[in-house]
């Protein structure tokens, strides 16, 4: 058997050590060693973005990311949205906006739609469909999640709220 | 989805990674952005014993311009080549093909180097790199060499890189004035490879075409300039008569698999289409 390796990284602002083999893919030890159940496994093949989680700025699949590669990384899952019992507005977006209907792609969306927001606070709603096209969803055609982004990207906008 | 057991390295400089290709041969494997790799280790069609991580070189990455030639390290992501201010505006088409690859999160991973040096025909880099006469510079741990991407690709998943080496680095002349591109590109949906593409870069003179480059991505074992098509246009003007001469002659080439994307005759029409809207667009964005 290949040797196994701690890996350390922070992972929603706190810091976690793994030991891992160097086949285990992030969304394992995500889901099955630090309970992150949020992270869901869609396809398994990269295709369907529900595992998407951001790692040190970007959205990742981490189904196609190992989790040796993540040395000192800074790992964000749905899990480090809310914030002493405040939603997100991404969070509040989708609820107000019925961006969801399972919920089985929500937190891959909202994570996604994050590092969006992060990279480009104004998006068109072409840039919307543009910069979430990684991620399916199955239930609400997407009208819904566009909208939710939009939502969030008005109330996070400085604009708006007039700071 | 497992893949196999392996070992993992990641070292932190180029002639680090070159020490482990030598030392475990066959056995090991180079890992870029991993969108390719990874998932043929899931499914076990790869096994390798070794996987050598590059993603912690340092010296892999970067876009600069040096001497009227663009220089990216082999592992720069599609998403830096699609934010590059230097590409927007000195390789067009380089953007352009990037923003046509898979999807958000696989471009934030995917490599330039990674997607040339796999040898996939469904991959886009192979075609761009052609038609904009690019250039890689391959090290081993006996020394580089710089290779043109024309004739680089040998076949299917089969390129001039050998064993032992490692693609560092892309070198694409930049495009001179009066001058058009364009990648067009039909996939059923988003993060899909090709049915077919072509990739232009034209050279106008007036009306007339001075230069041109076409290649086609996934119209055979690997990405292949259309050269017959080249040689009709050049000395004539761009117009329905000349491009459907073009068009014709770069589907004579095509060699495509039937898959799910469609049968041979359906493939070969639309490497057709492509290149003639390829062809359009590129002429019109060179002031013609």
């Amino acid at each position: 058997m290949a040797s196994k390796q701690t890996v350390s990284f922070t992972l929603n602002g706190v810091d976690v050590d793994v030991v891992v083999e160097p086949r285990e893919l992030l969304i394992h030890t995500l889901r099955e060693r630090l309970q992150h159940t949020g992270p869901h496994i869609g396809c398994e093949t990269s295709h369907c973005g529900a595992c998407t989680v951001d790692l040190n700025g970007m959205s990742v699949k981490s189904c196609t990311v190992l989790t040796v590669q993540c040395q000192d990384a800074k790992v964000l899952t749905i899990e480090g949205f809310e914030k002493g019992g405040v939603l997100h507005a991404l969070q509040e977006g989708f609820t107000q906006q019925h961006g969801l209907q399972c919920g089985y792609c929500t937190p891959g969306m909202i994570t996604r739609a994050y590092r969006l927001l992060e990279e480009n606070p104004s998006p068109s709603e072409e840039e919307i469909r543009y910069w979430m096209a990684g991620n399916l969803c199955r239930c609400t055609g997407y009208q819904n999640i566009v909208k939710a982004v939009q939502y969030a990207a008005n109330k996070m906008s400085p604009a708006r709220t007039g700071t | 989805m497992i893949p196999r057991e392996f070992e993992y390295h990641a070292p932190t400089s180029i002639a680090d990674a070159l020490g482990l290709l030598d030392r475990f041969g066959d056995e090991a494997k180079l890992l870029a952005g991993g969108h390719s790799l990874l998932p043929m280790m899931k499914l076990r069609f790869a096994q390798p014993g070794h996987l050598i991580d590059l993603g912690k070189i340092g010296e892999l990455k970067g876009i600069r311009e040096e001497d009227g030639v663009l220089c990216i390290g082999a592992m720069t992501t599609e998403n830096e080549l699609i934010w590059s201010k230097l590409l927007q505006e000195k390789c067009p088409l380089l953007v352009e093909g990037a923003q046509l690859i898979a999807d958000p999160q696989v471009r934030y991973r995917g490599t330039i180097g990674g997607d040339i040096s796999h040898g996939d025909p469904g991959n886009d880099h192979p075609a761009l790199m052609l038609a904009l006469g690019a250039s890689f510079v391959l090290k081993g741990s006996r020394g580089q060499r710089v290779v043109p991407a024309e004739g680089f690709f040998l076949g299917s998943y089969a390129t001039l890189l050998e064993p032992g080496e490692i693609m560092t680095e892309i070198r694409i002349p930049i495009r001179q004035p009066k001058s058009g591109h364009c990648y067009s590109k039909l996939k059923r949906k988003i993060g899909d490879f090709a049915t077919a593409a072509a990739a232009v870069a034209v050279r106008m003179n007036g009306r007339i075409v001075q230069d041109v480059a076409i290649a086609l991505t996934n119209a055979g074992p690997c990405a292949m300039r259309a050269r017959a098509a080249e040689d009709s246009l050049r000395g004539r003007a761009m117009d329905d008569a000349s491009v459907a001469e073009a068009a014709r002659l770069a589907m004579s080439i095509c060699d495509p698999s039937a898959d799910q994307r469609g049968d041979v005759e359906y493939k070969i029409a639309m490497s057709g289409e492509m290149t003639r809207r390829a062809l359009r667009t590129a002429c019109a964005r060179a002031g013609h």
